[in-house]
């Protein structure tokens, strides 16, 4: 696994309490990992600062699963 | 019971009689305080009087990018935003059918959009902190109405109905937001009242006097405080049981 999804997974887990083996490529926050939207608000912030990046609106609306995000990181960084 | 310390304050229009005693009041608590508002003297003198834990932050709440560059210069000074006091407000008062354009979005840009800039500025460290609070310095003229404030009711009163939208929202992360509303306080701004009018408004109030700023800080300091952890979304006001709302 790459540096990023394994940065990416440790965010998830410690915000959202749930087990590493939980965080899945297809895992969705919401649906999944019991999230609620004011948390996937935190994750962008939290991911916003870990890779210095700037997630707009509208494509963190997009983020909806783990692999959503590590392949927009990916990406961004 | 009410004890700050360690706790970081930011308080609009602290240059002013009810923003002061605020500041003040925070400050006795143990808090740090930063002290904003756009004359920088009275700012400076009230750092000094209260010595050490105290920061001036000058902003100008018109100005947007004033109003964004003040919770990173607040955080700057004390490392970090735990309570925010958005008391800064004007008013440009007249009578509805001849209030200008300019005199209506001057009081909505510094009374209610200001404070909501300010408020999301602050949201990402009490976020992270999963503690804060918020207290709104509204009126009773936002719950009543009065004439020729049209511009002012109508700010106080979505400030209101905002705190509540963000409390709802904020709750489960220990960040409280609550309004302070008070009625007739002894300020430069209700100084500008003529004789008449002042006698006129004391027949209104029960208490049968004008409150004092001490007594808007005391209730500020109680939502701030660790004790109102379940207060969230609610108006105390304090107007000398003018409106019992």
């Amino acid at each position: 696994m790459s540096d990023i999804a394994d940065r990416v997974k440790k965010i998830v887990v410690e915000h959202l309490g749930v087990e590493e083996d939980k965080v899945t490529e297809t895992a969705s926050f919401i649906d999944d990992l019991g999230a609620d939207s004011l948390d996937t608000v935190e994750l962008v912030m939290a991911f916003e600062e870990e890779f210095g990046i700037e997630i707009p609106d509208d494509a963190a609306e997009t983020i909806q699963t783990f692999g959503d995000a590590v392949k927009f990181i990916t990406e961004a960084a | 019971m009410f004890d700050l310390t360690g706790k970081s304050a930011l308080v609009t229009g602290a240059s002013g009689g009810i923003g002061g005693e605020v500041a003040k009041a925070l400050h006795a608590a143990g808090a740090k305080v930063a002290l904003s508002g756009t004359r920088v003297e009275p700012l400076e003198k009230l750092a000094a009087e209260l010595g050490e834990r105290a920061f001036v932050c000058p902003a100008n709440l018109s100005d947007p990018a004033s109003v964004e560059a003040l919770p990173k210069a607040a955080i700057e000074a004390m490392g970090s935003v735990d309570i925010l006091v958005n008391n800064a407000g004007i008013t440009r008062d007249n009578l509805f059918m001849r209030m200008s354009d300019e005199e209506w979005a001057s009081v909505i840009d510094v009374n209610l959009t200001a404070s909501f800039r300010l408020m999301r500025g602050v949201l990402r460290g009490m976020m992270k902190a999963r503690w804060g609070r918020i207290v709104n310095i509204t009126s009773v003229v936002g719950q009543t109405g009065n004439p020729g404030q049209g511009n002012y009711a109508a700010a106080k009163a979505g400030l209101t109905g905002m705190s509540k939208s963000l409390a709802y929202e904020v709750a489960s992360r220990g960040i409280t937001v609550n309004c302070v509303a008070p009625g007739f306080i002894a300020t430069a701004m209700t100084d500008k009242l003529n004789d008449e009018q002042k006698a006129k408004i004391l027949t209104q109030i029960p208490a049968g006097r004008m409150g004092a700023a001490e007594e808007i800080a005391a209730a500020v300091l109680y939502l701030a405080s660790p004790e109102a952890g379940y207060v969230t979304g609610t108006t105390l006001s304090v107007n000398g049981g003018m409106a019992m709302i």
